[in-house]
């Protein structure tokens, strides 16, 4: 194994065509690694205290990078070919744009104020974003720049999603306690959904056809079908020796073959495996403190999780479902997004 | 704050003034009873009128819930440390920001919260105010109010049973241990619970050994007395109590008095009972001892304080500062989370109806996100809303309580204040 790159070079550009080579001596020679247009798979973590992004190759699992950015980052989403990352600065009230291959910030999208979370549409253009402080849903344009439509939705607006058909934007709002379904075609709010205590996170199926819902305070995870907003099952946890008030369900991750969800626990320090298909809780695997949000690795081989009070990131081996490292990042990391390597 | 509309009505005795726009209106009697209380009734209407009901498949009614805010006004005796003075509308706010979040939830459900705020002098024109509230139909009354006149409202025949009266400025241990009232719902803290708070922490340092200091008002009798007990609950010693009667001017003789008022005995911290911050606040630094000041001042267990922001405690502090151009304290809070927890009862059971609202929030399905980090829940014996508390210093939150490993069968959070078995009163459940 390298010993751990850590030149703090604001240089995401050296990271390609290295997959096969020592990234340590890529990254401090990379004019020797030129060749064919392949790269290593890399993970982005936001880190909310720190206000930078960590980057982790996932070749080697070790941090690459850290890279200054706007003031309190949270949530991060790349585009559709993966050459731009955005990024929520919530403290900036910006969300920022990065060009992957440099790692430099090229522009900011007028957000709204306090950006936390946001969804892509599949149109690859219009960024559907939570404004936290001021209860609306912000949606922009990427490419011209320009916010198309703010959408009224409850108090403290927080997890976004746009189903994989583009017809809806899911959005939470934290103190209102409710799912609010905005119509993509006419950025109307059409429906509300009431669920648990501080609702979090939704993530919808590969199909569209299902909706799941974290409950941050409620303790509990609700499954929805979208065609009539019927909740399927609410689940519950229970892990062994953590209080139930120490439960705190938030990020949420489904495997595409459709067999597990993953459910992070927040301060329980767990993350919860569940049958997607019968709703029954498996397992409960062992992470850092705080864990916030995941993301999947190497063709779903791998998961991640943020852990924001350990200030560390949690690596999950999704098919024996074991943790299997922990890597330190900055303060308090938040958001992950992965970008698959080239071979 | 955009989308609310304000109507004002103010008396002829006001002397308030009021930083929110509001059109005048002429002066009118209100009550007969009442001569001598200031007072301002703002009517905030909701949100929901003119924002638009996009709600298009919500299939309850619409509601209107109109809540009483009561404020009695009490004379603060003067005090020596006078620099930073609470806000004139603490309590007064938070109940105004708690109306705005809830409309923002209700208005996808067709139901709008409304506040009426009075501020009265005599107990008398507290109770004719909550009696013509409940006349004209309402069922809220959140009361910043003195113990006392809490227990007049509560036990008032025609208020009674009809009511739900939510107590958001008496501390009083009283009122949750031996002076329940069916229908009175206390968010507040109560003293025991800010004593145990603290108490858990101090144990969970080692720090078992206490000097207590404390002023001679009635207060802050309560308050060391609530000290007692929670060192007795959780293993401390007080090694001392002593009441001060300091005549002069201790902002300028602080460190040639207080050494030698602190002598005697060996303490791990000194605990300081002073509502008013009359003595506490120059008690740091100038112990005999170089220990450190808790209670009152020094390391503080307090409901709320503008320094806590965990669990997205930010993003409420941050509309709070944006709605009333100060921090949010701990009577803010408690009348915040007062109006949010009716508003949780009404959504969850569409109903404006006193029994209805009062079974559901004793309930055991009830919970509340209140940026705490775990739910909050009323105790089904006196009413109390349980919480956890925060114990800060002024520029810091130091810990939280309930601290890891103070356990309870029921949950950790009933390790602070009364629990089921030291409590006697007829608290029921159901109005």
């Amino acid at each position: 194994m390298n010993a751990a790159p850590t030149h703090p070079r604001p240089n995401g550009g050296a990271r390609r065509r290295c997959r096969r080579l020592s990234l340590a001596f890529c990254i401090g020679v990379s004019g020797l690694c030129g060749g064919s247009a392949s790269w290593a798979e890399l993970a982005y973590v936001s880190n909310e205290k720190d206000n930078t992004l960590t980057v982790i190759d996932i070749d080697s699992l070790e941090v690459v990078n850290t890279i200054g950015v706007g003031m309190r980052p949270r949530g991060i989403t790349f585009n559709r070919d993966f050459s731009r990352l955005y990024i929520c600065a919530s403290d900036s009230d910006a969300v920022q744009i990065m060009d992957v291959s440099s790692g430099k910030l090229i522009a900011d999208l007028p957000s709204g104020e306090d950006p936390e979370q946001f969804a892509l549409h599949p149109d690859d253009r219009r960024l559907y974003i939570a404004n936290e402080d001021n209860a609306v849903v912000t949606v922009v344009d990427t490419q011209e720049r320009t916010v198309v439509a703010q959408v009224d939705v409850g108090v403290e607006p927080e997890g976004m999603a746009v189903s994989p058909d583009g017809a809806w934007a899911v959005n939470t709002s934290e103190t209102t306690n409710m799912l609010h379904w905005i119509d993509t075609d006419t950025n109307e709010l059409v429906d509300n959904t009431l669920v648990g205590q501080r609702p979090r996170h939704v993530e919808f199926t590969r199909e569209g056809d299902v909706l799941w819902a974290s409950s941050e305070i409620g303790g509990t995870v609700t499954v929805i079908r979208v065609e009539d907003r019927e909740v399927l099952e609410t689940i519950d946890f229970k892990i062994p020796g953590v209080h139930r008030d120490r439960i705190q369900p938030v990020g949420i991750r489904l495997t595409s073959d459709g067999r597990y969800a993953f459910v992070a626990l927040g301060p329980a320090n767990h993350v919860a495996v569940v049958d997607a298909k019968t709703y029954e809780v498996l397992d409960y695997l062992l992470v850092g403190r705080r864990v916030w949000h995941m993301a999947f690795a190497r063709d779903e081989e791998l998961l991640l999780t943020t852990n924001g009070v350990s200030g560390d990131v949690t690596v999950v081996d999704v098919k024996d479902l074991k943790p299997i490292k922990t890597i330190r990042v900055g303060r308090y990391p938040w958001g992950v997004a992965v970008a698959p390597g080239r071979p | 704050m955009k989308n609310i509309r304000l109507i004002k009505v103010s008396f002829p005795a006001t002397t308030v003034d009021h930083s929110h726009t509001a059109a005048r209106m002429p002066s009118i009697r209100f009550l007969n009873a009442v001569i001598s209380a200031t007072y301002t009734i703002f009517l905030v209407a909701g949100l929901a009128t003119s924002t638009g009901l996009r709600a298009q498949s919500t299939d309850a009614s619409s509601l209107r819930i109109e809540a009483l805010y009561l404020k009695q006004n009490v004379e603060r005796p003067p005090a020596l440390s006078n620099i930073l003075p609470p806000a004139e509308d603490s309590g007064l706010a938070g109940a105004r920001l708690g109306i705005s979040d809830s409309n923002t939830t209700g208005r996808f459900l067709k139901h709008r919260y409304e506040l009426r705020e009075l501020e009265v002098g005599q107990a008398e024109d507290a109770v004719a105010a909550a009696r013509q509230h409940v006349a004209a139909g309402n069922v809220i009354i959140l009361a910043n109010v003195a113990a006392p006149t809490l227990l007049r409202i509560a036990e008032d025949e025609q208020v009674h049973n009809r009511a739900i009266i939510l107590n958001a400025g008496a501390p009083d241990d009283a009122l949750r241990q031996s002076e329940c009232r069916t229908g009175l719902l206390h968010t507040l803290p109560s003293r025991a619970m800010l004593g145990d708070a603290l108490a858990q922490f101090l144990a969970s340092r080692r720090w078992n050994s206490w000097l207590l200091l404390r002023g001679s008002r009635d207060a802050d009798v309560a308050i060391a007395r609530a000290y007692e007990r929670s060192a007795k609950r959780f293993g401390a010693r007080i090694i001392a109590t002593k009441e001060w009667s300091f005549a002069t001017d201790l902002r300028r003789t602080a460190q040639q008095e207080l050494p030698l008022f602190t002598q005697g005995g060996k303490y791990d911290v000194t605990l300081v009972a002073d509502e008013i911050g009359d003595v506490g606040e120059y008690v740091p630094y100038n112990t005999w001892l170089p220990r450190p000041v808790a209670g009152t001042q020094g390391l503080t267990p307090t409901g709320w304080h503008p320094v806590v922001e965990q669990w997205g405690a930010q993003q409420l502090q941050n509309r709070f500062r944006e709605l009333a151009g100060r921090s949010m304290d701990d009577r803010d809070y408690a009348a915040w989370v007062a109006l949010r927890a009716v508003a949780e009862a009404v959504t969850r059971t569409s109903s404006v109806d006193a029994a209805t609202l009062y079974a559901y929030l004793l309930g055991e399905e009830f919970e509340l996100a209140a940026f705490k980090g775990r739910s909050l829940s009323f105790r089904g014996w006196n009413g109390q809303l349980r919480q956890p508390i925060p114990l800060v210093q002024p520029r810091a939150v130091v810990s939280q309580a309930p601290l890891p490993g103070f356990l309870h069968p029921r949950t950790e959070l009933d390790t602070l204040g009364f629990d089921e078995r030291e409590v006697q009163c007829n608290f029921e459940r159901e109005l």
